[in-house]
């Protein structure tokens, strides 16, 4: 079963389930995996930072939805250990408005995900980001594979 | 199913007979555009899920192409100017021999969405503008061809005290014998729908 994840979302799914979020364009996509355990999870996160400590959507902003991400996982039976991380998203969607504020906000993203990965201790495996397209993404539970499909690149796994 | 969170319907009504003001103004541009008369629905007001912006295109992965245009002044926002990418190959082929060569549009088929576009958005902007004597800026307009939600999400970015729901006044334009259709989706910056509202001597917010 597919179950779907909502924009300013994050879902837990295990064993032969898959997670999957649509149409990711400035957005990340961060894919958590426990290949051992076969528990993953998926959140759609939309801005680099949130406005306070504890905002009311904890998926919505990188600095709050990966430790959240990462301590669900945990509590499904997860080990931080074991956790690996793939990335996609974080896309420019109007390449030519560079100059305006919220047109960085994907490589902003990106960037905000990597440095929270990497203060968790946990390891980024393989990403599909940047560029100016959208992606929609699926995570195999069992296997940690993400697959990425775009209007004009088709599917692929990483 | 479509979320949605209630609207007073004074205040939906306030913002529904502006949207129709710009929307009949880029109706019109429209129309003069392709050379074909055009039928304009009734604005649709709605505050509504993140999720389900992109229903009315088809979904969220609906292929799209799009004009952009971030709006500043009084009043602030995003306005996108949208047709369903098949509809406007359609309409390009008819303005211009197709070269079918490049993926998705040519340089020239670009340009030429993106003249549209800039037309239909300024002309709804003005006409807004005069109508409630607001300004309202339009950056210079940005093209793009993807999945619809990963464009729209762009209206969807700022700090917005309903979480993950959003103000649309979202308007369809159809081209009754081409099967053509544009849609125009303006998303007032948050607290922005209460500058709007209170040139209509409404004084409540959303």
């Amino acid at each position: 079963m597919i179950h779907h994840v909502g924009m300013a979302e994050l879902k837990i799914a295990t064993e032969e389930h898959a997670l999957r979020t649509f149409g990711l364009g400035s957005c990340v996509g961060l894919a958590l995996y426990d290949e051992a355990a076969h528990i993953a999870g998926l959140a759609h996160i939309m801005l680099p930072a949130s406005p306070n400590e504890a905002p009311q959507h904890v998926a919505k902003y990188v600095n709050t939805a990966v430790p959240r991400l990462v301590s669900l996982m945990m509590e499904q039976g997860a080990a931080k250990r074991r956790m690996r991380a793939k990335l996609a998203g974080g896309a420019q969607m109007f390449a030519t408005l560079s100059g305006i504020d919220l047109m960085r906000v994907g490589p902003r993203n990106v960037e905000a995900t990597l440095e929270a990965l990497r203060s968790l201790g946990v390891p980024l495996v393989a990403s599909d980001v940047g560029g100016s397209y959208g992606r929609t993404i699926t995570l195999e539970c069992l296997t940690g594979k993400l697959w990425i499909r775009s209007v004009q690149h088709g599917e692929y796994g990483i | 199913m479509t979320h949605r969170l209630y609207m007073e319907e004074r205040i939906a009504d306030a913002l529904r007979e502006l949207g129709n003001i710009g929307a009949g103004h880029a109706a019109a541009a429209f129309s003069e555009f392709v050379g074909e008369p055009v039928t304009m629905r009734v604005p649709l007001v709605e505050l509504v899920a993140f999720d389900d912006v992109t229903e009315a295109l088809g979904g969220p992965e609906a292929p799209v192409a799009v004009t952009y245009v971030r709006v500043s002044g009084d009043v602030a926002g995003h306005l996108f100017v949208i047709q369903p990418l098949d509809g406007a190959r359609r309409l390009l082929s008819s303005l211009a021999p197709a070269t079918g060569e490049e993926w998705p549009l040519s340089a020239m088929e670009e340009s030429v969405l993106e003249e549209l576009g800039n037309i239909m958005a300024a002309h709804y902007l003005s006409s807004l503008a005069d109508f409630t004597r607001l300004t309202m800026r339009p950056s210079v307009p940005s093209v793009a061809v993807d999945m619809a939600q990963a464009i729209l999400a762009m209206g969807m970015l700022e700090e917005n005290p309903l979480g993950d729901f959003a103000l649309v006044i979202h308007t369809a334009i159809n081209v009754p014998e081409e099967q053509g259709r544009a849609h125009v989706f303006l998303f007032p910056s948050p607290g922005t729908e209460r500058v709007l509202l209170r040139s209509l001597g409404i004084g409540d917010s959303v």
